[in-house]
């Protein structure tokens, strides 16, 4: 399968501004200055202003008018990564954003899982990477479909470029989709793929203080996998210390300890998984069911007060 | 990092309501920060360069910051934690994952210039000086 490149999974459609050209020096500076201030103001300008009182309210300019937005900044992100989510609810699939620094064990953690899944339940991968295929090839060795985003200079994934991703992919219905985000502990925090939840990958040989230091993403992920425990002899890692900082910053994160090297908790993990997996699966039959029973009122089957003996009396 | 992309969505955002509204201008993008997001501090730094050709070039920004606020359990009430990421009663110490205020990220609005560059009135606002609100 194809890389696909994040800029590739634009809609192609002209965007009148952004590109970055450049103006003539006088230019520029008219534009940046012209605006009025009222002379009490000297920090006014984005690039200086730095440090100033908040919640002040500037007077509006004159021949300014305040127009009301009220709206989420990323909300075109949030609007594709609801798009996601009804796509994978229908499919019954059940989408996990994987977030990790880079070098935590995230594909071979993955690369394990689907070893252990083989048989058991359907899989598949969306690798996001600024380049290469590497990961994506691992991920296909290990015997699941996999596709890669190379998100060029970007520093996460997403909903738009993922939701492009899960279609080409085309996972089948009550598939595990592993959505491996790019290797970064700060900005995937901000980006809703549309996922059923984040999960969050810490290893033995980093700080037991990274929950504290990136708190945005253990705040923001359901699950903990602490792995490469197998290396925990030949560590200072405490690992008590590091769940007490995950659970500082998120007090109702699960912690699973794991190894992909050695296989040791991945049961646990499986577990976890095939749990969350059943809950999504029985959502979406739930809702079939639900939709059939309409249905079926509607040929006079079922319905309340009607008998079901359709073909009774001949 | 992503400061860049949340800038570009809310200049792209920013430049929708102005376009739509015909006005030849963003003067001032006032926006609403939860305190967990103060890492977007480091907008004001790369607002400058992405809304460089866009009609919010020259546009001041204007951040209020929402102090995180928790709802403890135990207490049954809302608190307020010293830290930007302490998730726990300020009273009692219990801990809780029900954060009220402080992830918000929002455009609240934007003030538009009508003049045009040649100093004629692109389009006359309905009541000048007045506050409209955009149809989200």
């Amino acid at each position: 399968m194809p890389v696909v490149q994040m800029h590739d999974l634009a809609h192609g459609q002209a965007h009148p501004h952004d590109h970055g050209h450049d103006h003539g020096g006088d230019h520029a500076h008219d534009r940046v200055h012209d605006h009025a201030h009222d002379g009490a103001h000297s920090h006014s300008h984005a690039a200086h202003d730095h440090g100033h009182d908040h919640g002040h309210r500037h007077a509006v300019a004159p021949g300014s008018e305040f127009l009301r937005i009220e709206q989420e900044i990323l909300s075109e992100n949030d609007r594709f990564a609801g798009v996601n989510r009804a796509w994978f609810a229908e499919r019954a699939i059940l989408a996990l954003n994987i977030v990790s620094s880079p070098g935590a064990g995230k594909t071979s953690l993955l690369t394990e899982t689907i070893r252990r899944l083989a048989g058991r339940l359907p899989v598949a991968v969306i690798e996001g990477d600024q380049e290469t295929d590497n990961d994506a090839r691992r991920i296909r060795e290990a015997g699941a479909a996999a596709i890669q985003i190379n998100t060029g200079r970007g520093c996460h994934l997403d909903a738009h470029s993922v939701g492009h991703a899960a279609e080409q992919l085309d996972p089948a219905p009550g598939s595990v989709l592993f959505i491996e985000n790019v290797g970064n502990l700060v900005c995937p925090a901000a980006f809703d793929l549309g996922e059923a939840c984040k999960v969050a990958i810490l290893s033995t040989t980093e700080g037991v203080d990274k929950p504290i230091k990136y708190p945005d993403m253990f705040a923001a992920s359901e699950l903990l996998l602490l792995n490469k425990v197998d290396l925990l002899p030949h560590l200072d890692f405490d690992v008590a210390e590091a769940l007490d900082y995950a659970r500082r910053v998120n007090p109702a994160i699960e912690a699973i300890q794991v190894s992909a090297r050695s296989g040791e908790g991945i049961d646990l993990w499986i577990d976890w998984l095939e749990r969350r997996h059943r809950a999504i699966v029985q959502v979406r039959v739930d809702a079939l069911d639900a939709e059939a029973a309409a249905l079926r009122s509607c040929l006079g089957i079922d319905a309340p007060g009607k008998p079901l003996t359709v073909v009774a009396g001949r | 990092m992503h400061e860049l992309t949340i800038a570009k969505s809310l200049i792209d955002l920013s430049c929708k309501h102005a376009r739509e509204q015909g006005a030849s201008r963003v003067t001032r993008l006032h926006i609403r920060l939860g305190s967990m997001s103060v890492v977007l501090r480091s907008l004001y730094s790369c607002f400058g360069p992405a809304s460089r050709g866009t009609l919010c070039e020259g546009a001041m920004l204007e951040i209020d910051e929402v102090p995180l606020s928790v709802h403890c359990r135990r207490c049954n009430a809302t608190k307020h934690p010293a830290g930007r990421f302490n998730f726990r009663c300020p009273d009692c110490g219990t801990p809780t994952p029900d954060v009220l205020t402080g992830r918000e990220m929002q455009l609240i609005g934007i003030d538009l210039d009508y003049t045009r560059l040649d100093g004629a009135t692109a389009a006359a606002p309905a009541v000048p000086g007045t506050a409209r609100t955009a149809a989200v």
